[in-house]
């Protein structure tokens, strides 16, 4: 087998390799933001809430590594899923505060009695609850991906016009997100959490546990990806993408193919981004602008595509930069992005994997395969 | 007489933008048979193999395999019943190697949460290693199949027609670039395959046809022109006239 092949030895050892790296770097500061200010090696709230928020995007990033780089699907609209599951997580977040509220009233948030609503739209009911929370941040995600894939999958939409309608899906959603009376804030979100589970959420114990949680599920979504892309069902998905028809005549559906992928994706970037409102303290409609969806597919691109760590990698990686140019020169961050994206297309089309891969040459055992001498007997 | 029919095609038009490109064709094979359909370009003869595998819905006739109504049926289920369809141009997963490719052509787990746990059956391992022995890919095996030359993916990609064990093969223009060589062994694999399943070859190639030695269909203007041996339709003056004399 080709020793890089997505199904092969090394590309495991490497999704091995990232998921101890995230659990660690992800404890390790979580350990050294509850060190004693003055000490050296303390990590203050503000580096624990960007790691986590690069994290949470990088739970983005796999899932669009998942549909795009394997299934074929370039999504553009994959923010969708990752603000509904911000959403679901923030329902739980604002009921948390209770009679805290500006209104301090215990049963409505903040923004429903501005608007002077009697009692909950159903679809708050039982938000209360962390476990039915905790339901609906990927269900929520997975059953619209469910309907919308179904119905695009089983029309036989693909390429570019499916790219275009994930555009749309998720623009639509940001505009009626925005609309006070869908009763979700409108264009303020949800904000102004204090607790979660109980736990403060301004207090460093609770950021850093939430760090390491972000890290662990991260870890946990990337060999959960790994196990589905090395299945028979994964050959079968890099199959479907680069030879649909071909698929069929063999018998298989390729419908219901890229939709068991595209729902799974759905899911993961909806936990993806419940962790992120936890971490980042708030969810509005501009999590839903297509910006954020295009924005995901470039880290894919940067940490190369088809390969899971690299999906992870990128999203870090990018999002750092961009803190660290939007710091030094915050006018010219998307004309940094644009020529990253370019430069990535043009000179590293494998990404940052593919020039890793480049460095490091394969060692000589896996270059040449065996040649079996045995064969089976007749049939 | 029906029920002796493996493939019964009977009285099927397709019309695409006013043109017909099937007209009142009518094809049938017993099971066990081999028959070779040669035409010029146009003739129909690839619309008649996506008539039977499902691709193209007939405007009127009626399609039989095994007794069930094919033209009710999308290309999946017909797979499924026992058709496999090679294309003219070799189509094999590239980006899998030809172990790969194989597994995912063996009849038998097709639902997308079964493939998920799937592990490879001591059948699946002895089925993929007689197919790699047909094929002579043996020594490829583990290499990715989009390096493969033209001819080695024409035969993986016949090899895995035979991992879906279908009762009926379509085989459309499999010798197309290959060598004399490669086509003479390729007609020794197709009769192979014929001594346990039924095959229909759509070949230009007329020494390929003869090394085949089976019955001939021509196909011209969406119909059949003529059937019989290769000797008897050679000699056919209305066959020389569409197809052999030019």
């Amino acid at each position: 087998m080709n020793p890089f092949s997505v199904h092969g030895p090394r590309n495991l050892r490497g999704v091995i390799w990232m998921a101890v790296a995230v659990v660690v770097v992800a404890g390790g500061l979580a350990m050294a933001s509850l060190l004693p200010e003055g000490s050296p090696f303390h990590a203050s709230a503000f580096v624990v809430s960007l790691a986590g928020k690069y994290l949470a995007y990088a739970m983005l990033a796999l899932s669009v590594d998942l549909v795009w780089g394997f299934a074929g699907i370039l999504t553009l609209g994959h923010a969708a899923f990752f603000a509904l599951g911000g959403y679901a997580m923030g329902m739980y977040l604002m009921r948390e505060i209770g009679a805290r509220g500006v209104y301090g009233n215990a049963s409505l948030p903040d923004f429903m009695i501005f608007l002077s609503w009697k009692s909950l739209p159903w679809y708050w009911w039982g938000s209360e609850h962390f476990a039915w929370a905790a339901l609906l941040v990927v269900a929520v995600p997975g059953l619209l991906a469910g309907v919308f894939g179904w119905l695009a999958f089983r029309s036989r939409v693909s390429g570019v016009y499916l790219s275009i309608i994930t555009q749309a899906l998720t623009y639509a959603l940001m505009l009626a997100f925005f609309q006070n009376g869908l009763g979700f804030g409108g264009n303020n979100g949800l904000t102004d959490f204090k607790d979660i589970l109980g736990a403060d959420l301004h207090a460093p114990l609770t950021r850093a546990v939430l760090l390491v949680v972000t890290g662990v599920l991260l870890a946990a979504s990337l060999l959960a990806a790994r196990f589905v892309v090395a299945s028979r069902f994964g050959h079968l998905l890099v199959a479907v993408r680069d030879a649909e028809n071909r698929t069929r005549f063999l018998g298989y559906r390729p419908d219901q193919v890229k939709l068991l992928v595209w729902v799974f994706s759905a899911m993961v970037a909806g936990l993806g981004g419940a962790l992120y409102v936890t971490q980042v303290g708030i969810i509005n409609p501009g999590e839903f602008a297509p910006a954020n969806s295009i924005e995901s597919v470039i880290w894919v691109a940067v940490g190369g595509r088809g390969t899971l760590c690299g999906a992870v990698l990128g999203a870090i990686l990018v999002n750092l930069g961009k803190t660290l140019f939007t710091a030094w020169l915050p006018e010219f961050w998307l004309y940094g992005l644009g020529f990253l994206f370019i430069g990535t297309t043009l000179f590293l089309p494998q990404g940052i994997m593919g020039l890793l891969r480049h460095v490091r040459k394969p060692p000589a055992e896996e270059v040449t395969p065996e040649v079996s001498d045995t064969q089976g007997g007749e049939a | 007489m029906t029920g002796d029919l493996l493939l019964d095609v009977r009285n099927v038009s397709v019309t695409f933008d006013g043109f017909r490109a099937i007209n009142n064709l009518s094809l049938s094979l017993r099971p066990g048979e081999m028959r070779a359909i040669v035409g010029p370009n146009g003739a129909g003869k690839t619309t008649m193999m996506d008539i039977i595998t499902g691709k193209t819905r007939p405007d009127t006739g009626t399609a039989r395999f095994q007794g069930h109504d094919l033209t009710r049926l999308d290309e999946p289920a017909i797979a499924r019943l026992g058709i496999g369809r090679k294309f003219q141009k070799p189509t094999v997963f590239e980006a899998l190697s030809v172990t790969e490719n194989l597994l995912l052509s063996l009849k038998g787990i097709r639902s997308p949460f079964a493939m998920l746990m799937a592990r490879q059956s001591a059948r699946e391992r002895e089925r993929i290693a007689h197919l790699l022995q047909l094929t002579r890919l043996q020594d490829m095996a583990d290499q990715p199949a989009g390096g493969m030359s033209h001819g080695q993916k024409q035969w993986l990609e016949i090899g895995m027609l035979m991992g879906q064990e279908p009762d009926l093969l379509l085989v459309d223009e499999p010798v197309a670039g290959m060598t004399d060589a490669e086509t003479m062994a390729t007609a020794d694999l197709l009769r192979e395959i014929n001594r346990t399943r039924s095959v229909v070859v759509v070949e230009h190639d007329m020494d390929f046809v003869r090394a085949l030695g089976v019955g001939v269909t021509v196909l011209h203007e969406g119909a059949v022109l003529a059937e019989g041996t290769l000797d008897e339709i050679s000699a056919d003056p209305r066959v020389i006239e569409v197809y052999l004399g030019r």
